[in-house]
């Protein structure tokens, strides 16, 4: 973990302190005085890798495997992303639990764009396709995949979008990324990384299906 | 986006994301549940100012899916028939709160001259002006049109739609030729000469006289109604000429093309601009259309009331 710019470091995870070798950014992302001095100053951003995709490739294999655990194999299981980035992360936890198990886990998506508590707050939000698999979501155990865990109202609002669609044995959560400040009284069962963070920062999730490639980093605006 | 009062306000992103938006939602309809939460707490207000079966009770139905609180009102029963103006209707209808106000009404332009004004600080959504637009049945008609003949795209391009009968009164298919020409299809009016109104050569569509010559080469055929109500004038020699030369009957309707629909936006004139038979064929989508139309108003009333104050504030 490498400071970018300037001289402020933000600090969270000490083994990559001492090895800052993946956080060294292409310059098109790395702050613009950084290779022009003269730009405006206060719009810097900071950022420094969380994971690499190493280590979301590893976090999501062990996800795939304390699922199997704790739900004793998959013949139960349903696993539903949250869209955009969480449909993703489904599919690969699919994909791996079919490595391990060889069996198909039914798969789908769960939009709850229109189950949000903050939909007055902002302008109106594309509504995401929800897919539920065929075999449906009645007293199954259901899994429910998003990217980053944070105040905890997307997963509040997911459990409100299930109950209009079904009644599941039992509702568990993965979260590749728990950034902490929980607002209501909601917690993962998987999580790929803990990630201490100030609210002042963002968590950004980027994978291959969409950005082209996987990793998870923070960023923080500079004063 | 604030209110919806043309089609001409729309862009394609814009009508798209609409009919994107609305084929989601009509998964809401198909399912055991038939509710949203996403507009509790929001009140509706029906403004009708003219008559309407459909329209009306799809924005209700659809309003009542995002559970909003829906207030009807209609010309007749309330003061509107007392003589009370349009402003004063909007204030009381500000004084009460409501976040937005569907209305109908016999004069072109009362959409615009509602939303244009401070009467009310709510959306406005035209639900058919005078002889002036119908935003809402033109965005479920070509979401009935891209759901039978979408060529995997998210636009029309490629399809071909005639739009037969009454143009000159119809609101229907002024809105119709500007959102299916932004959608990319090729668009053809079918009337005699004394029903196209004025300036036609400058809309987005061809024009023909001769129906027959166009059945065969369109995607969809759109029949319009014919509007006695409107009719202050002797349009033409008579209904029965009008059916031989305009109507849609089983003859001309086995000259279409194979996959094409017939379309029809209600009330129906049976026997006058559509034969029974055809309507009740497997061509017809017209109940379909009916059905679409509240995912469709869904939809609108998403993306106007569902964002926030950063909306509301702005336009």
């Amino acid at each position: 973990m490498v400071c970018i710019h300037g001289g402020t470091v933000i600090g969270y995870d000490m083994a990559r302190m001492r090895n800052p070798q993946p956080a060294m950014r292409d310059a098109s992302i790395a702050p613009a005085s950084f290779n022009d001095p003269s730009r405006e100053v206060g719009k810097e951003i900071y950022m420094s890798v969380a994971l690499s995709a190493q280590d979301i490739s590893r976090a999501l294999t062990r996800i795939s495997h304390e699922i199997l655990e704790k739900n004793q194999g998959s013949s139960n299981i349903v696993l539903l992303g949250i869209p955009t980035r969480g449909a993703h992360l489904a599919a690969r936890i699919s994909g791996i639990i079919k490595d391990i198990e060889g069996v198909e886990v039914p798969t789908g998506t769960l939009d709850i764009t229109l189950f949000r508590d903050d939909l007055r707050m902002r302008p109106p939000r594309a509504i995401m396709p929800t897919k539920i698999p065929t075999s449906g979501i009645e007293d199954r155990d259901v899994v429910l995949i998003d990217d980053v865990l944070y105040s905890g109202r997307t997963i509040r609002s997911a459990l409100d979008a299930l109950g209009e669609i079904g009644r599941p044995r039992t509702v568990q959560l993965a979260a590749l990324v728990d950034r902490g400040h929980r607002e209501l009284p909601i917690k993962a069962d998987f999580v790929g990384k803990n990630l201490p963070t100030s609210k002042s920062q963002s968590v950004k999730v980027l994978l291959a299906e969409i950005d082209g490639r996987d990793e998870v980093s923070i960023e923080e605006e500079a004063q | 986006m604030r209110h919806l009062l043309s089609i001409s306000d729309l862009s394609k992103v814009e009508a798209i994301s609409i009919l994107d938006t609305a084929s989601e939602l009509a998964r809401v309809s198909d399912g055991a549940v038939k509710k949203l939460p996403t507009l509790r707490g929001r009140t509706i207000v029906n403004l009708f100012a003219e008559d309407s079966t459909r329209t009306r009770i799809s924005f209700e139905a659809a309003a009542k899916r995002l559970s909003a609180d829906v207030i009807n009102f209609s010309a007749k029963g309330s003061s509107l028939s007392k003589g009370e103006s349009l402003k004063d209707t909007a204030m009381t209808l500000q004084a009460m709160g409501a976040d937005a106000v569907v209305i109908r009404h016999s004069a072109s332009g009362a959409a615009q001259r509602l939303a244009d004004n401070q009467w009310m600080s709510g959306s406005v959504v035209n639900a058919g002006d005078g002889t002036h637009e119908h935003p809402s049945q033109a965005l479920l008609d070509a979401f009935t049109i891209r759901k039978h003949l979408g060529k995997g795209g998210s636009d029309l391009s490629g399809l071909s739609v005639a739009i037969v009968g009454d143009v000159l009164h119809s609101r229907v298919a002024r809105s119709n030729v500007l959102l299916l020409s932004l959608l990319g299809a090729k668009v053809v009016l079918v009337a005699p000469p004394t029903l196209l109104p004025i300036g036609i050569e400058n809309w987005p569509a061809t024009v023909s006289y001769d129906f027959d010559a166009v059945v065969p080469h369109v995607d969809v055929v759109m029949m319009l109604r014919v509007q006695q109500e409107r009719m202050t004038d002797l349009f033409f020699p008579s209904a029965r000429e009008y059916s031989r030369y305009y109507g849609l009957n089983a003859e001309r309707m086995s000259a279409m093309k194979q996959g094409a629909i017939v379309m029809h936006p209600g009330p129906m004139n049976r026997g006058l601009e559509i034969s029974a038979e055809v309507a009740d064929s497997a061509r017809s989508v017209i109940t379909e259309q009916v059905t679409n139309g509240v995912s469709v108003r869904m939809a609108i009333l998403y993306v106007l009331l569902a964002g926030g104050a950063l909306e509301a504030g702005s336009n």
